[in-house]
């Protein structure tokens, strides 16, 4: 029974197990987008907020191997690769509130209820307002034409927005298609791939490319840099482009979220998901990190109002996670570096 | 005595090796689970390039870093030129600069994009491809970031141990007609091999684990690689295979060192210390001596941390608050535990060797110093499964004896955190203060025990004194790596704990450079004030110096 004692006695001490009324995220949203919105909720519900960041791979793998005494309740991504990837490792557990299914979209939600989108990302093309007319530009399957040869800029393919990308496109266009595509893009880079999102932009604002594949998100905190001038002027030189307008729509990425299947505080996690996706919170994404609500009819902010209104691949982002390593093979394949 | 000390000792160090090693060995062992069809995809494809990319960036971080680091260790051991006491402190000052802060900063001011280029561009009008200018963001980039911040391991050590050097080897040397460059190639520089060896070691292990400036680059190299592959392909054992094929380079270089230096030893066979005579250099001598030694400091440390102010003044009002603070006292703290207890673990480890000398306790040692080759996210989640097996185990025994949940006692503490810092940082500690106990000769220890101390009065009286700048080296390097540490302390974190190194690489890598410098700013800064500290002691501990009486 001294054994027993001690080993209480020392869980006490060093334990992380979770208290009354409060809630443990694990967020692959970084602190700066996620911890404003944490703080609001716990003011509007007394219900405290703890808060770990990293990646979602690795945050993934923590939750995996904790089980059944892991503390995290909620689990947030910012893609929804990693959304499947969790739920195909069991750590989810069904997502039973009426309130979110009413506000979330199908598409934008798991089929089985493990997950729901909390911010909608578009990846999209901007192009050199002096040297393209946004008329020569139609579909992310024209990037593969050669009259794009040694024009584009995009990022690595270790990132994950680009393998979702691929991965759309071997759902809309299957395997052998997508491998094509992806070579003839390699093709048409206009430099190895480097840096983040921003760098394409500023790397064809400033002449070394025409066009530049990015999420829309990074276009707003350059539109909207008061510090760095240079930003700003990168941003302004290119023009937005939504493509696949008719056909499937312009290729969309989520940030979301899931309720752990050994949450200690279900309902107060559930709680927090319905806040996230209040028409305020929403609000709060789109002002503070030009993302696009995932509900219908929330307010937005007048820039992302400026960039007019599109229409969304509507395919279940399920499908991006199913599809992730065949997009991660098809790049390999094509030098995608 | 001894035998009772032995007896204790062996299986010490041995219980602290295989803890240690647990990490990889945990990863390790998903070798032998089978592997699909992706290590094929990967042979076929990726392989070959992070094959010959890594071996490049070691080639030529190893160039860069010998270059600079022994000759600007020799120029300020050995001789007397315009600036050089500043230079003896300043040449560590890009230890405190993470590699992924100055890859950033310089591709913000040299990139395609950035001022320096525009402005070219605005003066000529030129576009892009009418000139060449080199691109910062390529393998002769990665390896410049990482020569211009790793340079200082082989500088620390090399100039200790030039500066410990005996004066009689340099004066025979000098009566045998050997000038002063001769004396360098023939006398010093073999004589301070092991120690610009483990300098060496330290840079290149730090080279193989990186992982925040190569994939800034887009290089294609096997931290990359594993990354990828674990979390794009979702296939932990091939890439676990890529993270054993990591460790096979890191072996093979340890036993290419240990081949070519075969039984030499490198002890001074003389007490007669006095203070070194300094070649006065002047003209044109000591203006190239001047430059040799400020293009590294300027390059590696002014130049970044300019830039860094600059973005640092525009953001300061909004990103230091209370909440600043914090991170920057959990920081230090976190720096200071580590680093004690990092220093404790390599004497321990150090001086066991050395007493005991036996096969069992070299290869011990060896392992619990494997860590530090290792990328910082795969020695997490090599702590992270045994540590929550361990937990889930007990968690599962007390429930069904006690019908008591333990819940989570070593997962997502400031223990795991801690743990991982050893796993990875031991092998600086260790290095650090086996050259300096190498540097020791044996008959000390012989003529401390026949004087009548016991082997831990000899280790007390007669070690500690003379490798005094030896722990403190070990203190401050271990210090200033746990304070840019990133991705296992990102990992492994409790809830609502964040350091300085956490919230710079947030916001870089979201790419708000600006917001991200203060924190960058912070970090260096907390690192500076050690690496002055330090420069002064180890200026005053020389072998023999008459401080040490």
């Amino acid at each position: 029974m001294n054994l027993k004692n001690i080993v209480i006695a020392l869980s006490l001490v060093m334990s992380t197990q979770a208290l009354a009324s409060e809630v443990n995220v694990y967020s692959a949203r970084k602190e700066s987008l996620i911890k404003p919105l944490l703080d609001r909720f716990t003011e509007q519900t007394g219900i405290k907020t703890n808060l770990v960041t990293a990646k979602a791979e690795e945050l993934l793998t923590r939750l995996e191997n904790e089980g059944r005494n892991t503390s995290a309740d909620l689990f947030i991504t910012v893609d929804a690769g990693n959304l499947h990837r969790a739920k195909q490792a069991g750590v989810f557990a069904n997502i039973n509130s009426a309130k979110l299914n009413a506000a979330i979209p199908d598409n934008l939600r798991d089929p089985e209820g493990q997950w729901v989108g909390l911010s909608k990302r578009a990846r999209i093309i901007f192009y050199a307002k002096e040297r393209v007319k946004a008329s020569e530009l139609s579909t992310y399957e024209d990037l593969a034409s050669a009259k794009w040869n040694n024009r584009i800029c995009i990022r690595g393919s270790s990132n994950i927005y680009n393998q979702s990308l691929v991965a759309s496109m071997i759902d809309a266009n299957g395997a052998q298609a997508a491998q094509e595509w992806t070579n003839k893009l390699v093709q048409n880079m206009a430099r190895p791939p480097k840096g983040g999102d921003r760098d394409q932009i500023k790397a064809a604002a400033a002449g070394q490319c025409d066009l530049a594949i990015a999420n829309t998100y990074y276009y707003g905190t350059m539109l909207s840099d008061t510090k760095d001038e240079s930003q700003l002027k990168a941003a302004q030189a290119m023009g937005v482009f939504w493509p696949n307008q008719n056909s499937r729509g312009a290729h969309v990425n989520i940030s979301g979220a899931g309720v752990t299947k050994y949450a200690k505080n279900p309902e107060s996690a559930v709680k927090l998901l319905e806040f996230l996706v209040n028409p305020e919170s929403q609000k709060w994404y789109a002002e503070v990190n030009y993302e696009y609500p995932v509900i219908a009819n929330a307010e937005t902010s007048d820039l992302l109002k400026s960039w007019g209104t599109f229409k969304a691949d509507n395919l279940n982002l399920d499908v991006l996670g199913k599809n992730n390593a065949e997009a991660v093979r098809i790049m390999d394949r094509a030098g995608w570096k | 005595m001894l035998n009772f000390l032995g007896r204790l000792w062996q299986p010490g160090i041995m219980l602290v090796a295989l803890l240690l090693s647990v990490p990889v060995l945990t990863i390790a062992s998903f070798v032998f689970e089978p592997s699909g069809e992706n290590w094929e995809h990967l042979k076929q494809t990726v392989l070959p390039e992070y094959l010959s990319n890594s071996a490049l960036l070691v080639a030529g971080v190893s160039v860069g870093t010998l270059l600079i680091g022994v000759s600007t260790a020799w120029l300020t051991a050995m001789c007397r030129f315009p600036g050089k006491q500043l230079f003896v402190w300043m040449l560590l000052l890009p230890l405190a600069m993470p590699a992924y802060i100055i890859a950033y900063t310089y591709t913000g001011l040299f990139d395609f994009a950035g001022p320096v280029q525009s402005q070219i561009r605005e003066w000529t009008g030129w576009g892009y491809r009418d000139y060449y200018f080199p691109e910062v963001r390529s393998l002769g980039g990665a390896i410049s970031m990482l020569s211009l911040v790793l340079y200082p391991y082989v500088y620390l050590l090399a100039r200790s141990a030039f500066v410990e050097q005996s004066i009689c080897v340099l004066e025979v040397s000098r009566t045998l007609g050997c000038g002063a460059w001769c004396s360098f190639y023939r006398v010093a520089l073999p004589l301070a091999r092991p120690a610009i060896v483990a300098g060496l070691s330290l840079a290149l292990m730090e080279t193989l684990a990186d992982y925040g400036t190569v994939s800034y680059f887009g290089l294609g190299v096997f931290t990359t690689g594993i990354f990828r592959t674990w979390f794009g392909l979702g296939d932990s054992v091939a890439a676990a295979k890529m993270a054993a094929m990591l460790l096979m380079f890191v072996f093979t270089l340890v036993v290419i060192e240990r081949v070519s230096r075969k039984q030499a030893r490198y002890h001074h066979t003389t007490n007669k210390y006095s203070q070194l005579p300094e070649y006065q250099l002047k003209g044109a001598k000591a203006l190239l001596a001047f430059l040799m030694c400020l293009l590294p400091v300027a390059f590696g440390f002014f130049l970044p941390a300019a830039q860094l102010t600059s973005w640092a003044i525009i953001t300061f009002d909004e990103m230091v608050d209370a909440n600043f603070v914090r991170l920057t006292v959990n920081t230090i703290l976190l720096g200071i535990s580590a680093a004690l207890l990092s220093v404790l673990l390599a004497v321990f480890l150090a001086y066991g060797k050395r007493m005991l000398g036996r096969t069992s306790v070299f290869v011990s040692i060896r392992i619990a110093a494997i860590g530090y080759a290792i990328p910082g996210t795969v020695v997490a989640v090599g702590i992270i499964i045994p540590f929550a097996w361990l937990d889930n185990t007990l968690d599962q025994f007390m429930r069904e004896r006690f019908d008591y949940s333990t819940g989570l006692l070593l997962s997502g503490t400031l223990f795991a955190v801690m743990f991982a810092y050893m796993v990875r940082f031991l092998a600086v500690s260790l290095q650090t203060i086996e050259s300096g106990l190498g540097k020791i000769k044996p008959s000390m220890d012989d003529a401390s025990r026949s004087l009548g101390y016991s082997p831990r009065e000899t280790l007390f009286k007669v070690h500690m004194p003379l490798m005094k700048g030896s722990l403190l080296t070990a203190l401050l390097i271990v210090f200033v790596d746990v304070m840019k540490e990133l991705p296992a302390t990102l990992i492994l974190r409790p809830f609502n704990f964040n350091t300085l190194a956490v919230r710079a690489f947030e916001l870089a890598s979201d790419e708000r450079l600006a917001d991200s410098s203060t924190a960058a700013l912070m970090i260096v800064v907390v690192g500076l004030l050690p690496v002055i500290y330090l420069s002064k002691s180890i200026a005053q501990s020389r072998a023999g110096h008459k401080n040490d009486g």
